[in-house]
């Protein structure tokens, strides 16, 4: 895949930074404001497309990078599944129990393990749809060869 | 709380993704993986078919209590009907995860299949479980997505086909169904099954209860391969890899569809008479017209899709019967036979089915055809399959003394006692063309003499496919017992008593 001109290039350069970042302000923010894990996760894909398509990729550099980002979601999904089992073991023992302490409404740090469920959905979500567009390309270039 | 109810979803989740990741590294090793995830459900599963009994065990999700008796969180459910549907999918499955060792070989991307199953298995036991509508609808996609890449595996011409159709109707009923969720929580304000029997209790708008019963019937309906929504299921159960269609015939379409249907309308909405009718008129006209269907198929796994629609007539108008019995508050003890007939075919089914699928794909495996006209004189070069097969066809045909003969017998009497004489006649009839369209199958692939030139080197199939025809054609046999009273007592009797009382599973969840 060619990549695009020297404009596009550097205005890309700049915005994907700030594109990236305010995903993660989402998604740390995900119990305070509206948004979250899921919305979170798919501007921060975003940023990571953004930059392929403006710089391009070759072929195999592209079906590692596929191979990488589905072993992130694989591991997000495992913690996430961790973080609800621990439920189990602690507190009143119940599945999805949100057993940390619960700090004050309002500050970043409160809500128990919310922010923490939010985060790892977060990578989940950005992992699963950056596999999805490398699948995607990958299968262009497959048919283009 | 019964600890054991989130296992069900858990465990099979987490080894989907534990499969990928160690598939990386551990290779070979990963595909007993799976079965090893299977074998744990079946004895979680077996387990709590034995100590469920009578008991209604409810695990609220994070430990939400409800508030003034009005349940907020996710509730999960276990009880008489869904451990047996629990121990369906569970058995089943494994039985096809260990048969999948050997027969899966042949496709790529086994890490990718193993994951996908697990994900499947995950889905149906969640669905089973939930006891929230709004849940039934996630973990219904969740399995129901999985097994679109699944019927797709061999990535063929057929198989995209097949697929793709499914996705067009599975989506169309997975609108429907949510579009029926949105009606229902707008009106009654809540999710959860027994606290929305409550608020309709209280009173409702006639026209809106029917469109909703209607639009509710027709999703679970097209996932349940009904005879108006029928015309995906061919072509997918017959296109994917057969450890696959022997789980969607199996498990899939009862797990998803059948259960849902009947834990709906006896114990989210109220028994009406006219629903009761139209579902009694659906299940009639799918056993029929589905068998029919199938006996003029020569293609072995489109014979037996087409069977599997009329077999779950027999289910859905059996239950039917049971459920107008109910309506009219008339002859309670008939209404259970009915209903125990139902349950018990739908066991048998899942049973017969499977092992039917699991022979076609040996079948499939050794000789690389599905035709029946090429194939012939197998009997000799694979005894072991040859007489799984048979076992089965009797069973699906109901020749005593297999099982499928006694549910079928329970159908046919409780429909006489019913006074429904030509519902009666109609079973078995079909159950008579049945026989005809499996005693051809077994003739054209066993018995036949064909000028087969490479005869001499077919073998039989390697042992985890004959492990797991044999534990099936066992199953087969042993299935029969239920028809005893002590058996039944313990097994179906506890899932007929939470069906029968309307109000029963509603004021047992919002009691509690």
């Amino acid at each position: 895949m060619k990549g695009m001109t020297l404009i596009v290039k550097k205005t890309t350069q700049l915005i994907a930074g700030m594109v990236f970042m305010y995903g993660i302000y989402i998604i740390v923010h995900g119990h305070l404001t509206p948004g979250g894990g899921f919305a979170g996760g798919v501007v921060i894909a975003g940023s990571f497309i953004l930059l392929i398509l403006a710089f391009g990729s070759d072929f195999l550099n592209l079906v590692k990078e596929e191979s990488g980002s589905t072993l992130y979601e694989n591991l997000a999904i495992l913690v996430v599944l961790f973080l609800a089992v621990s439920g189990l073991l602690f507190g009143t023992r119940v599945f999805f129990l949100n057993w940390f302490p619960k700090g004050t409404v309002g500050q970043l740090v409160s809500a128990g393990m919310l922010p923490l469920y939010n985060i790892f959905v977060g990578i989940e979500v950005a992992a699963s749809i950056l596999t999805i567009f490398l699948a995607l390309i990958i299968f262009k270039e497959e048919i283009s060869e | 709380m019964n600890p054991l109810i989130p296992l069900f979803v858990v465990i099979p989740l987490a080894g989907a993704f534990l499969i990928m990741i160690l598939g990386r590294f551990i290779g070979e090793l990963n595909k007993y993986f799976a079965s090893l995830i299977l074998l744990v459900l079946v004895i979680l599963s077996i387990y709590s078919l034995a100590t469920t009994g009578e008991n209604l065990s409810l695990y609220k999700v994070g430990g939400w209590e409800p508030v003034n008796k009005i349940p907020i969180g996710i509730y999960m459910v276990m009880d008489g009907f869904t451990v047996i549907v629990l121990c369906i999918i569970n058995v089943i499955g494994f039985l096809s995860a260990f048969y999948s060792i050997s027969y899966i070989k042949r496709y790529t991307a086994e890490n990718y299949f193993y994951a996908l199953f697990c994900l499947m298995v995950a889905g149906m036991n969640g669905v089973v479980l939930s006891g929230d509508l709004f849940n039934i609808f996630v973990f219904l996609e969740i399995s129901v997505i999985s097994s679109y890449a699944l019927v797709a595996f061999g990535v063929e011409k057929n198989e995209l086909e097949a697929s793709f159709k499914y996705q067009v109707l599975g989506g169309l009923a997975s609108f429907l169904i949510l579009y029926g969720i949105g009606f229902i929580y707008w009106k009654t304000k809540t999710l959860n099954i027994a606290d929305i029997k409550e608020v309709f209790n209280a009173g409702y708008d006639k026209s809106y209860y029917l469109f909703v019963q209607i639009l509710m019937l027709s999703g679970f309906g097209l996932k349940a391969a009904i005879i108006p929504f029928h015309a995906w299921l061919p072509d997918a159960h017959s296109s994917a890899p057969s450890p696959i269609s022997a789980m969607l015939s199996g498990v899939l379409i009862k797990a998803v569809g059948i259960y849902v249907i009947i834990r709906l309308f006896f114990n989210m909405f109220a028994v009406s008479e006219g629903m009761s009718v139209l579902i009694t008129t659906l299940g009639t006209l799918s056993m029929v017209i589905g068998v029919f269907l199938a006996i003029g198929q020569w293609d072995i796994k489109r014979l037996l899709a087409y069977h599997s629609i009329s077999q779950m007539g027999y289910v859905v108008m059996s239950v039917g019967i049971g459920m107008i019995l109910v309506s009219r508050g008339a002859r309670p003890e008939i209404a259970s036979l009915a209903i125990a007939g139902g349950i018990f075919h739908l066991i048998n089914h899942a049973a017969f089915k499977g092992l039917l699928f699991l022979n076609a794909g040996a079948i499939e495996y050794t000789i690389g055809t599905r035709d029946l006209k090429e194939m012939g004189g197998l009997a000799k070069s694979m005894p072991a399959t040859s007489a799984t097969s048979f076992i089965a066809s009797m069973s699906i045909s109901g020749i005593p003394p297999f099982n499928g003969f006694f549910s079928k017998l329970i159908i046919i009497i409780a429909a006489i006692m019913a006074k429904f004489y030509l519902l009666a006649l109609l079973a078995v009839i079909v159950s008579i063309v049945t026989l005809a369209s499996f005693l051809k199958f077994q003739r054209y692939a066993f018995f036949n003499k064909t000028d087969n030139k490479n005869e001499n080197h077919i073998k039989e199939v390697p042992f985890p496919m004959v492990f797991s025809m044999v534990v099936l054609s066992i199953l087969c046999v042993l299935l029969s017992l239920l028809a005893f009273p002590e058996i039944r007592e313990a097994v179906l009797t506890p899932a007929i008593d939470i069906l029968m009382d309307p109000g029963k599973y509603s004021s047992q969840i919002t009691g509690i």
